[in-house]
């Protein structure tokens, strides 16, 4: 497998530097020099950049949790002000994990069906001005997400915590104690109407690229336009819807302020979506912050390299299953 | 589809011979109706719940008409033609609704007063006070993560493309990729880790630095797919006349898609503009005006806004604040972003021949 793949070149459009390097390598000129070191240089500084936040994350991770009087992964508590400090990431890495499928769950569905939408259902005069206004909601800054979260999503919430709780209550799942909906059933609702654009465009992409021939071949023998959604489109871009929803699953688990905003955190794990309390990890280090002495920082920046590895293994996941299929532009999304 | 009659038996599955057009749009205001009376009569008072009935309601009926009238298949494509629009609805739904309470809330305070005075001497539950403060910082942290990451950003995209071979750049690839995907608070936190090992408070530039490293992926992506655009012969035109490769790179290339890197600069600049996380740890929020990015705490729109909401336990006045800071905030974004569109659009590379 080719990691360059994911620059995306097209098969048949000629590498650029294809040719020239060869010829220029005989001639080398003082300007070309330095300029080479110029932009060398900020590639290495990239990846400079990437270890440098992998180290420094890990030394004062490994400060606190050395200090840690709890167990870091199953502590229920975060008292970092104590002395000994006491506090785990279990609450946090619940939270995370369920409020980012919850978002993909609900997301994912509804992304694929828009990017059909774009592809192969609506006009093309249409077409243009709606991915338009998707993309006009991945502008939106996550803040302001959060603000109109707090204040106009989770009182409009309460009716549907009700009908949730009344049919689907027995579940457990959905039962509500009548509490504020401040919980991960709405925080997940808000976390995908933000990953909704990246898992779209990234859909869209894939499906532009089904082989015009398998359509006209299945419409050729009759079928729908749904058939042949069904068993063109989708079958061939199933990989790269994959690693769409991978994506947007990686901006959901790292997402701050929209869930700091919404959620009422607590430190234990609450077995219904619907009942507030519970955190993630990118909630729990804004809301913590304020308090925080050194030692909670460390610990903050222990949860933080947590979250980090996750972030790291779901994007890499992504990003290999996009190289694999090179056909796909994704990765530039 | 054509405007034929109806066919009333429903054997057949004679395309272009079904539902006339407009029983759709029947079927979508009937369902709407009955979603409305249900919910009057079943006292719903969440008009979230009247929209899911609704498309429900849509969603089936369409499926019943359709097989009545043109048989199973062509119904079943109706219903997924249906469920389509009623997913990019859903999708509208959100955005109408923020963009309408943003400007409909955020116009109450917003004047020039607001937009040229500091909460320096107001308290959080007071009406009063403005934004100049925060618009001040995050025109500076936001310029001075630009003038870092945007150079590096592009250099890197030109390593990339004009040289990039071998085992170095297919490392920087893969982790730029990688990089996309960092939460900002996480880069936050890396800043935050060395200001705890120098013993430094928070100030502005810090912001800058992590703001910096978010957007430097994305201007690289950008750039480099511009750079590609570039057709080939006009790099060996210059090439063949003698001319060294810089002087190739800065005076044929970069000219040739200088449209479309300044877009991605640009919306790379409102992607960071609008980060709240980072802002948050670094550079702390500071009610006065603090016009120097490199000493003491400083304010920032996103942070003024996120301060307004969590600090003032429900104050009427704070909410206006965040509800006026979100409007000026989006505008700014949109503003960039429809700007960058335009250039993108009106300077495209010709690859034409």
């Amino acid at each position: 497998m080719d990691i360059s793949t994911t620059t995306d070149v097209p098969p048949s459009a000629p590498r650029p530097d294809a040719g020239e390097r060869r010829t220029a390598r005989g001639v080398t000129r003082p300007g070309d020099r330095i300029f080479l070191a110029l932009s060398r240089g900020s590639g290495i500084l990239l990846l400079v950049v990437m270890a440098a936040i992998a180290v420094f994350l890990t030394y004062r991770a490994c400060l606190a949790i050395s200090a840690d009087d709890g167990n870091f992964l199953t502590t229920f508590e975060w008292n970092t002000n104590t002395d000994p400090p006491v506090f785990g990431i279990a609450v946090l890495a619940f939270g995370t994990v369920v409020s980012s499928v919850v978002a993909m769950a609900l997301a994912l569905p509804i992304a694929v069906a828009i990017a059909l939408f774009l592809t192969h259902y609506a006009p093309r005069r249409l077409s243009g001005p709606i991915a338009y206004v998707i993309d006009l909601l991945a502008a939106v800054p996550s803040i302001v997400y959060g603000l109109w979260g707090a204040l106009i999503l989770v009182p409009h919430m309460q009716g549907l915590y009700g009908w949730l709780d009344q049919f689907l209550g027995w579940t457990g799942i959905f039962a509500w104690n009548g509490g504020a909906p401040r919980a991960m059933l709405t925080v997940g609702i808000l976390l995908a109407i933000m990953i909704l654009p990246i898992i779209t465009n990234v859909s869209r992409e894939v499906f532009r690229q089904v082989p015009r021939m398998h359509e006209e071949a299945a419409l050729a023998l009759g079928a729908t336009r749904w058939e042949v959604v069904r068993m063109a489109v989708l079958p061939f871009g199933r990989s790269g819807v994959i690693s769409a929803a991978m994506l947007g699953l990686g901006r959901a688990l790292g997402e701050t302020m929209a869930v700091a905003t919404v959620l009422s955190p607590s430190y234990d794990i609450q077995a219904s979506l619907l009942d507030p309390g519970g955190g993630t990890f990118a909630q729990n280090i804004a809301s913590k912050f304020g308090e925080a002495s050194v030692q909670g920082r460390d610990a903050l920046i222990a949860s933080g390299l947590v979250l980090f590895v996750i972030t790291l293994l779901v994007n890499g996941a992504a990003r290999a299953i996009i190289a694999r299929r090179k056909e796909y532009s994704g990765a530039n999304a | 589809m054509s405007t034929a009659l109806t066919p009333r038996d429903g054997a057949g599955v004679r395309r272009g011979a079904g539902l006339p057009k407009w029983s759709l749009w029947a079927v979508a205001a009937g369902s709407v109706a009955l979603a409305v009376g249900i919910g009057l009569v079943a006292g719903l008072t969440s008009h979230v719940q009247w929209g899911l009935i609704a498309a429900l309601l849509f969603v089936l009926g369409t499926y019943g008409v359709a097989a009545r009238a043109e048989g199973r298949r062509q119904a079943k494509d109706r219903v997924a033609t249906a469920l389509v629009w009623v997913a990019f609805l859903l999708a509208v739904v959100p955005l109408v609704s923020l963009v309408w309470t943003t400007v409909s809330r955020g116009v109450k305070v917003l004047d020039g007063y607001f937009l040229s005075h500091s909460m320096g001497l107001v308290a959080d539950s007071e009406p009063g006070g403005g934004i100049y403060h925060a618009i001040l910082g995050s025109l500076e942290q936001v310029g001075l993560a630009t003038a870092i990451g945007a150079p590096i950003g592009v250099l890197t995209a030109i390593y990339l493309v004009e040289y990039g071979r071998g085992r170095l750049a297919l490392a920087v690839t893969f982790f730029v990729d990688v990089m996309t995907g960092i939460p900002s608070i996480v880069a936050g936190l890396f800043i935050l880790s060395l200001m705890l090992i120098l013993d430094l408070q928070p100030f502005g530039f810090a912001g800058s630095l992590a703001l910096a490293i978010l957007m430097m992926p994305v201007v690289v992506r950008s750039t480099e797919e511009m750079l590609k655009l570039v057709p080939n012969e006009l790099r060996e035109a210059s090439l063949a006349l003698g001319i060294p490769k810089w002087r190739t790179i800065l005076k044929v290339v970069l000219p040739t898609s200088l449209g479309g890197i300044t877009t991605g600069v640009m919306l790379a600049v409102a992607r960071i503009a609008g980060e709240t996380a980072p802002v948050l740890l670094l550079v702390f929020g500071n009610p006065f005006i603090n016009a120097n990015p490199f000493e003491g705490a400083q304010a920032s729109l996103p942070l003024y806004i996120y301060q307004q909401y969590a600090q003032s336990a429900g104050a009427g006045a704070a909410y206006d604040r965040a509800w006026a800071a979100s409007l000026t905030l989006i505008a700014f974004v949109m503003i960039l972003n429809l700007v960058a569109r335009g250039i993108a659009r009106w300077k495209a590379p010709k690859t034409g021949r």
